[in-house]
Parts: structure tokens; sequence; C-alpha cells
């Protein structure tokens, strides 16, 4: 009875109730949602969220944010796709460490302005947003990599696998997802980031390298975005200096926040961050046969990120009021 | 018997100020750019520059008030996309142009509510309530404007064209407000609470300061000359895209912090941000002028928002003892 | 149970903060396997003490071995690895992680990616909880435990490094009696296993039915060491307060009017039940008792910072609702905080602005401040109450203690408040400065105000007060007159009784 209660109270089978409702309620009004064809269409929008999101939970839990994933998704994407255009020589697989290793550079350098100026990440990463954004226009000197630039190998990855033509995007995503539900739940250095957002000055007190962590996430967020670089350029097969990455932050945060994960720190799942994403992922496959005009995307993502506040809260005030009863 | 630490001299207390900084910039800038172009030497040029910026700088001296009260609002630039595209569509669709225009204003004001009610009843942080409803507002407007932009009468067009003693409206009501927020800041009950409770809340409450009113008026009133900008906005364009205003939020941000605001509360100061908007219009046009990309202004904005706060945190780490 | 080599040794242990000694040569020998109690006012430097040995703080000079070996502890995880754990009141944790977690975190020099071994560590932390008797899911989140249980795992988490020296500040306050009983049982238990304790307590009943031995510091010096069942409870107290009264304090000669602050029935669960008392125009009233009695968030309720649930207020005689501090100011209340820093101060702020803050209407009367009038009632402040100064226009943070907190009551003063509330006005502060504020409390009471003054400080409620209330756990424990007044009366009524009995 307990275990069922558990599972019941969980913020996850929250989410997958409501994943399972919107799809119901959607399929009965329009049966073509719930079709094969419709599957892939959600399977194909989530990876690129997916991956950045797992990156992002991380440095929430650490009690930080990261606004910049979007700008760091646009730069390291462009950098990938100029070295495909000018240097058609190199082998694809090295664009993946190029996206990935810019963006963790990105990160990292968020995160060292963050540690070491002890500057609110918001602003900081306020500030790189624009920056990185900027950065990516110079670089390309305003010109998008077109289509023929990208190699068909790293196109056809979108497209298909030897495994039951899934695309491999997905398995990648399925592959970051795994690993980051390894390393939060069984490497030390995962749990200290819990540690830490939990109770800060207790973590550096229990011998937490504070600093060092804070640095590790922001770069672990970069990577993440570098990698979902490189799968835009793979996805859309071409790179755009000011649309590529754009406004990519909202749908990411809006993910994390509903999928539980606390804007006061020390609380987040994979799972949960997981269900996040495909729930938006629902939506956003939903509004165009539901007549909804796409452009009403936005005002969905703000909605969530406020809806998912207020639920935090009202899970928060339960258990202040449990421990007040408990001591009276 | 402790000692008395000494007050600092006048000229130290004068020069260690984050003002200061702003200003030596400014002519540090001013004298960069003429340099560069000897338009810069021309008052009405700079004028006219300065018309591309002011809506913005009118919202960031509240936004000043608002940090400085230990609280920010990342959501303005959205709602002036909001409010113009709801007065725009509402006088598109008819209804009597005063009516729109008051339709606009208390859409703003409305934002403003929710903001304050997020932040001061629920007790939300303020930077992650306002990215959701910067989100949001941007949202709502895409969905009532579509990708489309609204035309606006032709009357309505053209506030930056009205010139007043030579200068461009926009500038005239920008130096006003200014002059009038600088004077409440300053000179008021209200703006010296301000400063109280965005230096230690606890403390402002139990000397008796309502801080939780402050705090709403400050919100309703970012609400409010959120929408008067974006229907300033809608005046100089003459049209109205959901895109309104873009980005604007660093552009205000960036003011605020430039002119020596404190990110943490309690210090700041509206000749601070006054000065810092004409230091950013002078880069951000010395920039065209020396014909570079809009994107690298971008990047300069971006530099310049981390430099402008760490300078800033360094200046009141100095004083502070 | 003393052997012959101490596990600890402290000499001449001594400890400064900005200057004041807080801390003067303790010399003090732990044996091993004994239940030590270190007793003492607030303030008397057993706290401090007990810090230094856990590495929260560094002795300003002084010695310690651990062991035979001198040692220097330079921080809690230091602390931790040299076998000296410090459980706090209310411990510090990580209340998002499971209990199995918090008793590891922190231990260990493995690398940063090496495995959790989730399966080991929740079978030894079962174990851990089993040994200690306690019935805990350490599976489950530290944040829905019970203080007490999560007093548990911090004991765990000692054991778990093996820790020798276990160091316990007040760890029965916020304990049902019941777990109060389990507690000792398994301290107990750890000195049985020739582990030493170090228990800090205000109840003499616990502390004799534990310890072993007592050390009792005042004023930041030990003053004796000796086993428990040589000393009596007359004693005990006797040493805790046994200093001669100061002769700078003295009985101002006001005469006592009508009721101005009347409380009735005030509750506020879980910080004070049914507090009833009343305060006269020219009087002083004491309230006394030791910290976290409640005495300061009846001051709260009082003021409107915390309203209380139940109970009325009376001001000169109507009733009245306060729900905010602003309606309090209006009704002629003003109230000085015992945290300066926390509540009293904007530290960036000039002095002139922090001195005219409770007052809008008198310096801005249409809304615009008049800066001569400022500045005007700021300098009179200053010359009246002697606030030694650079400039008023220096921020407050410049200023030393008690001129920080003689600006304070400068801002009250300027209110002209009929009722005054001041908690702890004196702490802190040099003594020189501290007669200067026994006067002025005399001088406001002569003025006929009506003045609350919450003091942890005997010799200060006796030499001050009319009357002097004492608070113990919550409640009103006993109303002392000035003509009976003793240090040991107030003491005792303090001192929290425990209801049930405790396992000897």
């Amino acid at each position: 009875m307990n275990i069922v209660r558990g599972i019941l109270m969980r913020r996850e089978t929250g989410i997958a109730l409501m994943i399972l409702l919107l799809c119901l309620a959607v399929g009965l009004y329009k049966p073509q949602f719930l079709t094969m064809n419709q599957l892939r269409v959600i399977m194909l929008l989530v990876p690129l969220v997916m991956i950045v999101a797992m990156g992002q939970m991380l440095v929430l839990v650490a009690r930080h944010v990261d606004l910049s994933v979007g700008s760091m998704l646009g730069l390291s994407a462009m950098l990938t796709g100029m070295m495909f255009r000018d240097l058609p020589q190199i082998p694809w697989g090295v664009g993946f460490i190029v996206a990935i290793g810019t963006g963790a550079l990105l990160g990292l350098a968020n995160g060292a302005l963050v540690t070491i100026f002890k500057l609110p990440a918001i602003i900081v990463t306020l500030g790189t947003l624009n920056l990185y954004r900027g950065l990516t226009f110079i670089v390309s000197d305003a010109r998008q990599v077109d289509r023929q630039f990208v190699p068909s190998a790293v196109k056809a990855m979108s497209q298909t696998s030897p495994i039951f033509g899934i695309p491999w995007i997905i398995f990648m995503a399925l592959g970051v997802v795994l690993a980051t539900y390894w390393f939060t739940l069984h490497t030390r250095v995962g749990r200290q980031i819990f540690a830490l957002g939990s109770n800060p000055s207790a973590a550096a007190l229990r011998g937490v390298k504070v600093n060092q962590i804070t640095l590790l996430v922001f770069s672990i967020s970069g990577a993440l975005s570098g990698l979902a670089g490189i799968m835009y350029a793979s996805r859309w097969g071409f790179v755009n200096p000011s649309n590529t990455g754009a406004g990519f932050e909202f749908q990411v945060i809006a993910a994390v926040v509903i999928g539980g994960v606390s804007i006061n720190g020390g609380v987040g799942t994979v799972p949960g961050v997981m269900l996040g994403v495909l729930l938006l992922g629902c939506v956003a496959a939903a509004l165009p046969l539901l007549g909804i005009p796409g452009t009403a995307q936005g005002a969905i993502y703000g909605a969530i990120i406020l809806i998912a506040l207020l639920i935090d809260r009202s899970v928060r005030q339960q258990g202040i009021a449990s421990l007040k009863w408990m001591r009276a | 018997m402790q000692e008395v630490t000494p007050a600092r001299p006048l000229w130290h207390v004068i020069l260690v100020r984050p003002e200061t900084m702003t200003f030596v910039l400014l002519i540090a800038a001013v004298v960069v750019a003429s340099q560069l172009s000897p338009y810069f030497l021309d008052i009405s040029y700079i004028l006219r520059s300065f018309t591309l910026s002011a809506e913005f700088a009118i919202v960031a001296l509240v936004l000043t008030m608002v940090i400085i009260a230990g609280e920010i609002d990342l959501s303005p630039a959205a709602n002036m996309a909001l409010s113009a595209c709801l007065f725009a569509w509402a006088q598109a669709s008819g209804i009597p142009m005063p009516v729109a225009i008051g339709i606009g204003l208390l859409a703003g004001l409305a934002m403003g509510a929710l903001n304050a009610f997020m932040v001061i009843a629920l007790q939300l942080p303020s930077i992650i309530v306002t990215i959701g409803t910067l989100t949001l507002f941007r949202g709502l407007a895409q969905i009532i404007a579509g990708d489309k932009s609204i035309r606006v009468p032709d009357w309505f067009i053209g506030i930056d064209k009205i010139l007043v003693f030579g200068i461009p409206m926009p500038v005239v009501i920008f130096v006003l407000a200014a002059f009038v927020l600088g004077l409440i800041l300053a000179g008021t009950i209200f703006g010296r609470q301000i400063y109280q409770v965005g230096t230690n809340e606890v403390a402002a409450r139990y000397a008796g300061i309502r801080t939780r009113r402050i705090k709403l008026v400050l919100f309703l009133l970012m609400g409010l000359v959120a929408a008067v900008a974006g229907m300033m906005t809608a005046s100089r364009l003459g049209s109205v895209r959901y895109d309104l205003g873009l980005g604007g939020e660093l552009q205000m941000v960036l003011m605020a912090m430039l002119g020596g605001t404190y990110i943490f509360g309690g210090r700041g100061t509206i000749l601070g941000t006054f000065l810092a908007a004409w230091l950013l219009v002078v880069v951000s046009t010395g920039m065209t002028v020396a014909n570079l990309l809009p994107a690298i202004q971008l990047t300069v904005l971006g530099v310049l928002l981390i430099v402008a706060i760490i300078a800033t945190n360094f200046i009141y780490s100095r004083t502070q003892r | 149970m003393t052997e012959s080599a101490p596990l600890l040794l402290a000499r001449g242990v001594t400890k400064a903060f900005a200057g004041v000694t807080v801390l003067r040569d303790v010399d003090l020998d732990l044996h091993k396997g004994e239940i030590h109690a270190l007793l003492g006012e607030n303030g008397a430097g057993k706290s401090t003490f007990a810090k230094i040995v856990a590495g929260v703080h560094r002795p300003t000079r002084g010695k310690l071995s651990l062991n035979g070996r001198q040692v220097d502890i330079s921080s809690p995880l230091v602390a931790q690895k040299l076998g000296v754990t410090l459980i706090h009141q209310e411990p510090i944790s990580f209340p998002d992680l499971s209990v199995a977690e918090n008793l590891v975190l922190g231990q260990g020099e493995q690398g940063w990616f090496s495995r959790v071994p989730w399966a080991e560590m929740t079978r030894e932390a079962r174990r851990q909880m089993d040994q200690l008797g306690v019935s805990i899911d350490v599976t489950k989140p530290m944040r829905g435990l019970s203080i007490a249980d999560q007093q548990m795992v911090e004991i765990g988490r000692a054991l778990a490094s093996g820790s020798r020296l276990i160091i316990m500040d007040e760890p029965t306050a916020p304990l049902t009696p019941k777990e109060v009983d389990t507690l000792f049982g398994i301290v107990r238990r750890l000195r049985g296993e020739g582990r030493t304790i170090i228990f800090i307590s205000h109840r003499l009943e616990e502390v004799r039915a534990l310890c072993d031995r007592v050390t009792i510091f005042r004023d930041g010096s030990k003053v004796a060491t000796d086993a428990i069942e040589n000393l009596d409870d007359a004693e005990i107290i006797r040493l805790m307060i046994g200093r001669p009264l100061k002769e700078y304090m003295h009985k101002h000669n006001a005469s006592i009017g009508e009721v101005a602050l009347e409380v009735e029935g005030l509750t506020l669960p879980g910080r004070f039940q049914d507090v009833s008392f009343q305060v006269r125009r020219g009087e002083i009233v004491g309230l006394g008792g030791l910290v976290g009695a409640g005495r300061t968030d009846v001051a709260c309720a009082i003021f409107g910072i915390q309203p209380a649930e139940s109970g009325s207020l009376k001001v000169n005689g109507k009733t009245v609702d306060i729900r905010q501090p602003d309606d309090a100011i209006a009704l002629g209340l003003a109230f000085v905080p015992e945290d300066r820093a926390v509540s009293g101060i904007f530290r960036t702020l000039s002095v002139e602005q922090n001195i005219t803050a409770a007052i809008p209407g008198r310096i801005a009367p249409r809304g615009f401040i008049r800066r001569a009038i400022e500045k005007l009632l700021a300098a009179d402040s200053v010359r009246k109450l002697r606030i030694r100064l650079a400039s008023v226009n220096q921020p407050i943070g410049e200023l030393s203690g008690g001129n920080q907190q003689k600006a304070i009551l400068a801002r009250w003063l300027l209110a002209e408040p009929g009722i005054l509330i001041l908690d702890e006005p004196t702490r802190g502060i040099d003594i020189g400065v501290k007669a200067e504020f026994y006067d002025i409390i005399g001088e406001l009471a002569e003025q006929g105000r009506a003045i609350l003054l919450i003091s942890s400080e005997l010799p200060e409620l006796l030499a001050l007060c009319d009357r002097i209330l004492v608070m113990a756990e919550g409640r009103l424990t006993a109303e002392i007159p000035r003509a009976e007044a003793t240090q040991e009366k107030v003491m005792q009524a303090a001192v929290p009784r425990q209801q049930a009995g405790i396992a000897a």
C-alpha cells in the first residue's frame, strides 16, 4: 500500500498522467494523433531539447541557472558547420569533438564568471546569451551554412539507423539520458551536486569542492548544448546565425521545471525531466493538429514555467507545514 | 573605547562612485566616436540616434528602482510587445482610439500586477518568475499578432518626428521621466524607503516600512511604463509586430548595470542610468558609424554587461568597510 | 572510569572576536569514556569552547592535544578526521538527500567519478541505525525526519566516521521527554564503548542524570570542574552566576503610573502559550529566561512582526489589533530588536538615514524629505545619546557595535514611544557603553515611558527592573517583584523542569 502511494505521490507519475491524458484527449478529437507517424514526429522533435535539458537540470540542481544554452548551441553548430564547409576533407566524426568541445569551453567561461567574481548566474548568462549569439554572427560573417555543406552522413543520423530505422539522434538522446541518470545517481560527484544545491554552506563544511562543481555543471551544460548543436545541423541540414538555437532556453527551462526540478536547488530527477521534455513535445505536436497556430508555443512555455513554479510552491509549503506539525 | 572610523574625504566619496565611472566612460566614448566621424559633434545626430533606444531607456529608469528595491524584472520588453499588440489589435478591429490606448495601458498594468502577485504574495524569486512571464507575454503577443504586422493610424505615427525646441519627443519624455523619477528616488520618502527595503528588507519591516506595498507600486509602475514605451515604439515604427522590442531586457539591464546599480539591491541612482543610456547610445551609434555589424554590437553589449557588473561590484566592495 | 591519559587536553585556550574576548585561558582535560557537561549562562563561553574543539572557530591563543599529540583543528573537516564531531541542536544536513547519503557524505577520499555503492551504503546505514536502536527508513530523504531522528542520524554519522569525541550542543532542547530518554540511553552506550561526550545543556536535572563531571563557565572563563556528585544544584547555580553586582548600575526613581501595555493569554503555537502580563508607565519590567524560551517571539508578536494566533493586547486601556509594525508604531510602541545586523541597521546607508527611518511623517511632511529637519533631528540624537562618529553621513556599518545600537535606539526615541520593548539592548557592547545604556533606560522610565526589557544578563535585570518576568519553554514561569528578586530565583524559574522522570 505504501509503495503504491509512494508511486502515486511522485512528480513523475503526475507528468506521465498528464501526457497520457493529453494524448487521449487529442486522440479522441483527432485520431491521427495516435498513429506511428505522429509518434515519429514527436520523437524527432524532442532529442535536442532532451539533451540540453539534462545539462540545465544539473545547473538548476546546483542552485544556478543557464540562460545561454541556445546561444551556445548556435555558436557550436556554426563552428562545426563552417568546419564542414571550409575543410571538407576532415572526417565528419571530428565535428562532434568540435561541437562538444566548443560548448564545454563556453560553459566553462560561464562557470568561471560565476565562481571567480561571485556573480549571479542569471545576469552572467543573460550577458553571455547575447555575447555568444554575437560571436556566432562574427565568426560566420552573418552567413548561413547551407545544406550541401553538411555531410550526408551527419544528415542521415536524423533519418534512419540500422536498428528498426529509428534515427540515430534518438539513440543519442537516450544515451545522454542514461548517462545523466547514471551520473546523478551513481557517481560521487553527481551526488555532491545535489548536496551542494541542497545546502551550500553545509556542503562546503563536508568537504564538497563547491567551485569545482559549479565549473563542472556549467561545462556539462555547455558541452551538451554543443552536442545539440551538431544534432541541429543533422536534423535541419543547415546552420543559421540568427535562428539556430534562438529562444531555446525558454523551452528547456520550461521542460526542466515542469519535470520537477526545484529552482531552489537540490531537487530533480532524470526521469522527471525526461517526461517534462516529452510533455512539451506532445504539446508542440498536438498544436497544429488542433488548428492552433505554432505561434502559441511561446505562450504555452511561459504558462508552463509559471504553473511549475506554483506546483513547486505548494509542495514546499506542505513540507514546512508538516515540519511545524511535528514540532508542536 | 572603540576608535571612531574617520569619514572619507569628499573627493573620495565623489570619485569612487559608479556614476563617475559611467560619466568618464561617456566622455571617453564621445571623444573616440568623434575621431571616427565628425557627425558626432552634431548634437542633433546623437539626439536622433537616441530615439532608437529611448523607449528602453525610459523603462530602464524604472528597472533601476526595482533593482534597488532588491528585485528584478526581465519581462518589460515582452510587456511592451504585448501591450502594443493589444492596443494595435484593438484599434484595428474598430475600437475607438482612446479606448484602445486605455486597453494597452491596462494590459501593461495587469502584467505588472501578475509579476507583483507571484513575487510578493507567493514569495517566488522575481528572477525566475519574470523569465516565465517574459516568455508568456511574448508568446501571447505572438498569438494575437501572428506573423503579421498591424498598422497603426497615420496620425499616430511619428512620435520621433515631433520636435520640441529641436529635440525629438522621445528624448524629451526620457529626460522628463528621468527628472521626475530621479526626484522621487532621491527626494521623497518613497524613494528613501526603496533603498532601505533593498538594503535590508527585514530591518525595513522592523522599522515599520510597508515593504510589500513599495514593491507592489514598483511592479505596477514597471508594467504601466512598459506599456507606454510599447506604444511609443509602435508610433515610431508605424506598425506593431510580436517581436517589438525583442531582446530589450538585455539593453535595459545593461543600462541599469552600467549606471552603477548594484545587482543585489540597495544602491544605484537614476543619474547613473541616465548617463548609461547616453553612453550606450554613443557606443552603439559609434559602432554603426564604424560600419560594424549589428551582431557585433550584440557581442559588445554582452561583454559590457559582464564588465559593468564586475566593475560595479568591485567599486562597492572597495567602499564598503 | 577515569583513565590515566586524557583524550583531550586544552591549555590556555583563548578566543576574541573583533577585539572582544569571549573565552579566556581555559584549561580542561577530558578523559576517555566520560560524559562531561559544560554549564554556564548564555554567553559564558561554553559554546565557543565547544566550537573551537570542533574546528568551527580557531582559538586566538592556546593549545589543544588529542591523545597526547598536539593538534591544529583548522576546520570541521579536520576535526572529523581527528575523530571529533559536533552535533548541532538542529542538525545541519542535506534535506533533499537520503538518510543513508547524509551519513556518508564527506567521508572517504575516493575520486570524483567513483561509483556510489548504494546497496552497501544502505546496508551499512541500516546497521548503524539498528545499532543505535532507532527505526529510521534510511532510503527516505532527510527532509521528513523529526528533529530527534535527525540528531540520531548525526550521531550515526559521528560513529561511522569513528569519532572518539562527540560534542552535543543543547541536544535535548527540541526533544520530547521520551526522545530524551532514547538519546540518553544511546549516549550512555557510547560512553560504555569508551567514547567521550561533551554535553551542553541548561537543564540541571539532565546533567545530573547523565553526566560524570561538569565544568562551569562564567564570563568567558572556566570557574570549576568537578564530579557531579560533589556539587549540589544551589552550588552549581551560584558558580554560574556568582559575580558581584556592578556598582555602576543604579535604580532610577520613577513614579509608576497607569497600565500602558496589557497582554492577555497571548499564544502562538510552537512558540509561546498563554502569556499574560502588564507594563505600567514609568515601570521597567524585565523579561528573563534562557535563549529560545520564547521571549523574542512574544516581543515580535506584540510589535506585529509575527502576530499571535490568540490572546488580546491592550494599549493604554484600549484593545488593539496589531497586524504589522506600523500599526504598533502608530500606537506609540517601539521595538529595539535583538540582532542588530539582521533586523536593525541598514549597513550601507548613512547614520542619518538609519536614525530617521521610523519617522517618515516627520522628516517628509508632504512626501518630500526636508533635509534641514532630518539633519537637525539626527544631529540632536547624536548629541543626546553621545553617539561617536565622524559624520552623520558615513555608512552606519563603519560605526562600532555600541554606537550602532545607540543609533537604533535613537531611531525609536525619535518616534516618541510611550512603550519601549528592548531586546538584549546591551549584547556585544563594551562595558563603558553599557553603563551609558543603563543610564538612558533609567531616564526613559523617569520620563513616564513603559519599558519591557528582555535580557539574558541577570545582574542587568536585577539592577534595572521593577519587576522581573521569567519565561521557560514558551510559558511565563515566574513574576518576581524587585524586593524579592535574586539571581538564584530567576535562574530557577528559567531552567526548564523535566515533566517526566528521567531514567537514571
